[in-house]
């Protein structure tokens, strides 16, 4: 319950953040919503000498879209997410996704760089970036790079940030009208991790799949973007037989961690009966003229 | 040792100043420091709930947030429900529906069906039991609290349109 002593620091722009961050090295984390560092910290699995709290850096907070993308800021919490009019009309994978994040009050405080940064595989925002083929804005003391979310996600609490970078913004393609989506997640109970999870986008034309994607939560130490099942599923159309396939493919890349959520095998079907579910669903959603 | 800081908000529409330190989280700053010791500490992995406090409009769990964040905010713990000696809405409701036994959660799960009404006024059975999924009970089994809840929106509806 009980931390360890640690400086607080509270500055009000990015580059002030990115100066503390430089100035104060490895012994420092950013706080973002505090809903994963502090319940490290309480149990002194983390102990960083400084926090710098990006909280009142209101340049971090938002929702807009510039052109055919929509850009959030990376302090924008899942509440924000939940009730997004635009997110709800462009991107209602999001709102779904964050609809099934925890409970009330963490969603109050949570943000979905946060989630992100984490890097834990039990988290949702890495799968669902996964689908949505996002990137993420990186500054850093030498200017700014975005980087896919393929590709980020290197291992369990590891992805490409570099010690003194900060995720700034998580952009996001607007998918094509008429996209089908879902996020299909099994959990214990709410506001539990994913036992397994899947997020799907689906484009159709006509009667055959245009373009998939599809991205597992939990059953790996990263997310993982089931490619051969998408790849499967182009030109095909949904069916009992192409499902069969695509989620024998997609278990076939889970490498889950057995835990109190079951083992590995269980997980393993849990994941194909979550990806069989959400393609189902989103076909169920996509327009199909 | 970490140096303290000063830290000032309103609570419960007065305001109050304190120094902390930046470990110190706002449950033991309402509970230790300022005596509110309504707000109550279930846990240390922040599922309970029954630490919920309301800050600048959003429910929080004051067992996840440090006091030096709240520099500014506005706060209502579960002292600040009743007005005057008369009891809120929300209080009425949950005695006259027997939504409490040991009253352990009792703050936290109010302050939450507080902030929920004000989102939500008219809220389903299924709204108010995901909207209080953050809150924890061992003794009730959530039925009567559900009932608080739905009798407390039509109170408050009633008062709202008297």
């Amino acid at each position: 319950m009980i931390t360890v002593p640690f400086d607080y620091h509270s500055p009000r722009t990015v580059p002030e953040a990115l100066k503390l961050l430089s100035t104060l090295g490895d012994d420092a984390k950013l706080l973002a919503g505090g809903h994963s560092l502090l319940p490290m910290m309480k149990l002194r699995f983390a102990q960083p000498a400084h926090l710098i709290d990006l909280g009142k850096i209101t340049d971090l907070r938002g929702i807009a879209q510039v052109g055919n993308e929509i850009r959030i800021g990376a302090m924008t919490t899942e509440y924000d997410l939940l009730n997004s009019k635009l997110l709800a009309d462009k991107v209602p994978l999001l709102v779904e996704g964050a609809g099934l994040i925890a409970d009330p009050q963490v969603r109050y405080k949570g943000t979905i760089g946060g989630d992100i940064s984490h890097g834990d595989p039990g988290n949702d925002h890495p799968a669902l970036m996964l689908a949505l083929d996002a990137s993420f804005v990186l500054q850093g003391p030498k200017g700014e790079r975005v980087v896919k979310a393929d590709g980020y996600f290197l291992g369990m609490y590891a992805t490409l940030l570099e010690p003194g970078e900060i995720l700034t913004q998580v952009r996001v393609p607007v998918p094509a009208a008429g996209c089908g989506y879902a996020y299909q997640k099994l959990k214990r109970k709410t506001g539990d991790f994913a036992t397994a999870a899947t997020a799907v986008m689906l484009q159709m034309k006509g009667n055959t799949v245009a373009k998939v994607s599809i991205a597992l939560t939990n059953v790996g130490a990263t997310p993982l973007k089931a490619t051969a099942a998408e790849a499967a599923l182009v030109g095909k159309q949904i069916n009992d037989a192409s499902l069969n396939e695509a989620t024998r493919l997609a278990m076939g890349i889970c490498d889950p961690a057995p835990d109190q959520r079951g083992d590995a095998d269980y997980k393993r079907a849990m994941c194909g009966e979550m990806t069989r579910r959400a393609l189902q669903k989103a076909y169920e959603r996509a327009a199909k003229a | 040792m970490a140096k303290t800081q000063t830290v000032s908000f309103q609570l419960n529409g007065k305001k109050v100043e304190t120094a902390v330190e930046p470990r110190e989280l706002l449950i033991h700053t309402l509970r230790e420091r300022l005596l509110h010791t309504g707000p109550h500490i279930g846990c240390e992995t922040s599922h309970c709930g029954a630490c919920t406090v309301d800050v600048d409009g959003m429910s929080l769990k004051s067992c996840t947030v440090l006091s030096v964040q709240c520099e500014g905010a506005d706060m209502l713990t579960v002292e600040g429900l009743e007005q005057g000696g008369v009891l809120h809405a929300i209080q009425q409701a949950f005695h006259e529906e027997h939504g409490l036994q040991c009253g352990f959660c009792t703050p936290g799960m109010m302050t939450r069906a507080y902030r929920l009404l004000k989102e939500n006024p008219n809220p389903s059975e299924q709204d108010i039991r995901y909207g209080i999924a953050g809150n924890l009970c061992r003794c009730t089994g959530y039925q009567n609290i559900v009932k608080a809840v739905q009798s407390a929106a039509k109170k408050l509806a009633a008062t709202a349109t008297a």
